[in-house]
């Protein structure tokens, strides 16, 4: 069964069909070809595919795109404005917060949505909300790291 | 003159990651590309009676299904990549390892069709539909008892099981004599347990056949994009090598796992032409527990004896290696060459024996895992090394001293040969040690855990390890069994504006190389980093290449571009002699120019290369260009090394382990870029201590895999960690140009010991003299050591 909906991604609104089971990380990649968002399992536990929807951080897995109708969507691709690195961006690459870099996009959503209810979260604190995802490369040492310079910028510059 | 060797250069390749530009080959979209799905087998041992494909053909979207019958008799399977022969003589047991199962399955995945549709969906639904009538039959998963006498065959042909046996080393006899002298005899069985690699970006292919070109291209998830493309072509589909390009575009991680030449590569580049439309297959998360090549398994008993001073005078151990139901492409090197060939640890242990059974079982293919037989050797020796410490109460640091190899610097003075077929190149081993007690703070450690009385046990645990990377030097490889070299390519290309693209053999799917190896080029041509460009992973455009794993890519990769490099300078030097009227001789090249010795005359590398490519005022009979290609075979392996504590704290109530800190100083020679080599050691240490703590594949006797999903399988998370205390010293590798030796294992090598000996450390201090708490050490495991 086909459902009409309309989502708003990344600031530009796409209208259309999807059929009732299509998951919206599938509608992210493979309808708008916003391949950014990965997918690294089948049972919701990952996080490489990770998003903002409306505003909160949720697995793009565990959603229908069909639910998203109305919604408001941000991915990695919408991370950065006007050709400047988001503070988490900038984080991850000044403290070699990645190696593959098939799990960042996913934590750095997860990590925006942290710095916005916890603006200088504990090293406990950063390693218990990244709990949902996965890393595989880096031991999560410096993506500790790159969490607190994204926090210690963001305070700076707010 | 080093402007850029040595500094953590911020890495040229995040902006495409953190952008999310990354292109990994699921995210590659080929026009008119259909996608596959791969029904697989439930069962772990069974005969196929029939398999019905009707109605699936008929559903929706369905562009083609194959079964293993269709597909021509003389595409037998995908091949294994080396040769360990039997101790007698006799040849390796090497059953076919076919792309579909024709009439029989021998693990839980094994492909038995391979459905392609419109979109994954259809391909999945699709395969539901399909009839397979089974036999199920027994299965044996368990290495020891596949070689017991009655055990369910997994090859008919393959009697007892048993893929070969192997032995290395001292003749047992001698380490018997040897071991007969001691004065304490420390045992221990241990099981090394499967691990997952997990590399988070699940793998995948994309067939693609162009009737134009009559030319195949296959994007693929893999550390080494030319050895698929000659393992595929030469030994699988028989079809030319020039006519196929293979691409390993991003790569999620491979920790090992993505080396191996799968059959669903050589699927999709069959099919692809058979229905002359692209193909994707991308492995689901599942799929990837059932298929993706495991790491480690081993069953071992080991003895190490001691004389009255605490010398180690004889080493015997006995492993049963489990390779699975086929042999994977590297399978037969990591429980013999990689493993036993390690045995000598640092320690100056006279007498060594290593035997060692390869035992196919009705369960998914064993491989090389990050380290690959290292951690297992390392594991092996350090276990017991603190157990018989604990045993004859003695310092577990000190009687490590006691036992080091003395240094060496493999220049002055040569380097050290052990008792199990190698030479470590250099090795100054009581400074990694010294450094890291001194970081952990070893004498009010041992004060703190004394005084420990809050109900908590504190354990202290030690590895220090050697491992043989930078792998391999050709013809001692190829004397062991390998079937290709195991040299490095590499390519300077100079444009006529003194940019430089470099392409080289080696693949990074995490590794820095786009950095790391542009600060060597940039260093070594005195040019500006921004004007180098690293080129990798495609077969069109990089001349060849043996790839990324055994931590070689900068000790060879990087070898081979250093000798490039100074191919490009040695021409580079004829044209500026030419062009300053000097001879060559009288030229030195510093800072990106060459300058008349004692003159101020100079010619920079821009206007040479300019010269090169517009020879109008050139050396006589000198080519243009001024592109260049080299090829390095290393000398020896390398040898890092390096010192591990773990500290952990046991609440005797529930078993749990904390692990409080992990301190780790590492020795892998010169090092380019900190930051990355700290990273790497990082990654490292995670997945070691993930085996101590938490993972490990769990097969039921039905050869059902029971934790095959992140819902049951334990992956390490950040919150089970602390943060790492990582610092190194500095031997340099004699043997290679960088003077590099490799960081890629060193975490993983080293830290599974020093955990398991820290937990059993606070058991012994609690008063629980357990030798052994089965890996991965979860609180159950623990809490019924100390009821025992
Ligand atoms: S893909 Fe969504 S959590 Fe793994
Ligand atoms: S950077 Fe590779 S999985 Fe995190």
């Amino acid at each position: 069964m086909a459902n009409k909906i309309s989502v708003t991604v990344n600031g530009t609104t796409h209208t259309g069909e999807v059929e009732g089971r299509v998951l919206l990380v599938d509608y992210l990649r493979e309808h708008l070809s916003l391949t950014g968002t990965h997918i690294g399992c089948d049972t919701s536990s990952c996080g490489a595919c990770t998003v903002h929807v409306d505003g909160k951080a949720i697995k793009s897995c565990t959603m229908l795109a069909a639910q998203a109708d109305g919604a408001s969507v941000t991915t990695v691709e919408g991370l950065s404005s006007n050709g400047e690195l988001h503070p988490i961006q900038e984080g991850f690459k000044e403290e070699h917060g990645l190696q593959c870099g098939f799990c960042t996009p996913g934590m750095m959503m997860t990590a925006t949505d942290l710095l916005k209810n916890n603006a200088d979260p504990s090293e406990q604190e950063i390693r218990e909300a990244l709990e949902g995802n996965f890393c595989r490369c880096t031991g999560y040492h410096n993506i500790v790291k790159s969490i607190q310079y994204a926090a210690k910028k963001m305070a700076t510059t707010a | 003159m080093t402007k850029y060797i040595g500094k953590s250069i911020k890495r040229v390749e995040d902006k495409r990651f953190i952008t999310g530009q990354g292109s990994y080959t699921d995210d590659i979209k080929i026009p008119n590309m259909t996608h596959a799905y791969i029904l697989r087998s439930p069962y772990a041992h069974a005969n196929i009676n029939s398999i019905d494909t009707t109605a699936a053909a008929e559903a929706d979207g369905v562009v083609a299904i194959f079964t293993g019958s269709d597909i021509p008799e003389a595409i037998a399977g995908v091949p294994c990549g080396w040769q360990v022969d039997f101790k007698n003589g006799d040849t390796m047991k090497e059953p076919p390892h076919p792309l579909l199962c024709r009439t029989k399955v021998r693990h839980v995945g094994d492909g038995i069709a391979i459905v392609i549709a419109n979109t994954k969906t259809q391909a999945k639904d699709a395969s539901e539909l399909i009839e397979v009538d089974y036999d199920i039959l027994d299965a044996v998963t368990c290495p020891k008892k596949a070689a017991e006498e009655g055990a369910p065959l997994v090859h008919n042909d393959v009697p007892n099981n048993m893929a070969f046996d192997w032995e290395l080393g001292n003749p047992k006899e001698e380490v018997s004599a040897a071991m007969a002298t001691a004065s304490h005899v420390t045992e221990l069985d241990f099981i090394n347990q499967r691990m997952v690699p997990n590399a988070m970006e699940p793998r995948s292919a994309i067939g693609l056949y162009d009737t134009a070109y009559d030319k195949y291209t296959l994007y693929t998830s893999t550390q080494n994009p030319h050895l698929i493309r000659l393992l595929m072509c030469a030994f699988v589909l028989g079809i030319p090598e020039h006519k196929v390009r293979v691409v390993g575009p991003d790569v999620g991680g491979g920790f090992g796992s993505k080396i191996f030449h799968y059959v669903e590569e050589a699927l999709v580049i069959w099919a692809s032409k058979e229905i002359g439309r692209p193909i994707k297959w991308t492995s689901d998360r599942s799929e990837a527990f059932l298929t993706d090549a495991h790491g480690r398994d081993h069953i071992t008993n080991a003895k190490m004896g001691f004389d009255a001073d605490g010398k180690i005078v004889a080493l015997q151990a006995y492993t049963y290696a489990n390779m699975g139901g086929y042999l994977s492409t590297f399978a037969p090197a990591v429980p013999t060459y990689l493993h036993g060939t390690l045995l000598q640890g640092l320690y100056t242990t006279p007498k060594i024996n290593v035997d060692v059974k390869a035992m196919f079982t009705h369960t998914n293919a064993v491989d090389a895992y990050r380290g690959a037989g290292r951690p297992e050797a390392t594991y092996l020796l350090e276990r017991l090394l603190d157990l018989a410490a604990l045993e004859m109460n003695t310092d577990p640091a000190e009687l490590r001293m006691k036992n080091f190899i003395p240094a060496f610097d493999g220049v002055e003075q040569e380097g050290y040969v052990t008792q199990v077929a190698l030479q470590y190149d250099s090795g100054n081993y009581e400074p990694v040690l010294k450094r890291a007690l001194e970081m952990v703070g070893y004498e009010a450690f041992r004060e703190e855990q004394a005084a420990q009385s809050n109900g908590k046990l504190l354990g202290i645990g030690f590895s220090t390890y050697i491992e043989a990377c930078g792998i391999a030097p050709s013809a001692v490889v190829g004397a062991l069994g390998a079937r290709a070299g195991l040299f490095e390519s590499a390519q300077v290309r100079v444009q006529p504006t003194g940019k430089v693209s470099v392409y080289t053999g080696s693949h990074s799917h995490g590794q820095g190389h786009e950095t790391t190896f542009a600060q060597v080029v940039a260093d070594r041509m005195g040019i500006p980093l921004e004007d180098v460009d690293i080129i990798h992973g495609d077969s069109d455009s990089v001349a060849f290449g043996m790839g990324t794993y055994g931590s070689r890519s900068l000790a060879v990769g990087g070898s081979a571009i250093v000798k490039s490099v100074d191919k490009v300078l040695e021409k580079g030097a004829k044209i500026a002699a030419h062009l300053l009227e000097a001879s060559a001789d009288d030229l030195e090249y510093a800072e990106g120019k060459w300058t008349v010795k004692g003159t101020d005359k100079s010619v920079g590398f821009g206007d040479v290369s300019l010269t090169a490519y517009v020879p109008h005022n050139y050396p006589e009979g000198l080519e243009p260009g001024l592109d260049m290609n080299a090829f390095y075979d290393p000398a020896n392996f390398t040898y890092p090394f390096g010192a591990h504590i773990a500290i952990v704290e046991i609440d005797k109530e529930t078993g749990h382990v904390k692990l409080k800190r992990f301190i780790a100083v590492d020795d892998v020679g010169n090092v380019i870029n900190p930051m990355i080599v700290d990273g790497q050691i990082h990654g490292g240490l995670a997945q070691g201590i993930g085996q101590a703590m938490l993972e490990g594949a769990q097969y039921d006797d039905t050869g059902q895999l029971i934790n095959g999903s992140y819902m049951d399988y334990c992956m390490p998370r950040a919150d089970d960690f602390p943060s790492f205390e990582i610092d190194r010293t500095v031997t340099p590798c004699p043997h290679n140009p960088l003077g590099v030796k490799g960081a890629g294992e060193a975490g993983a090598i080293g830290s599974t010991p020093a955990v398991v000996n820290a937990v059993v450390d606070a058991l012994w201090k609690g008063g629980f003299k357990v030798k052994d708490v089965p890996m991965p050490m979860t609180p159950e495991r623990v809490w019924n050591a100390m009821q025992s």
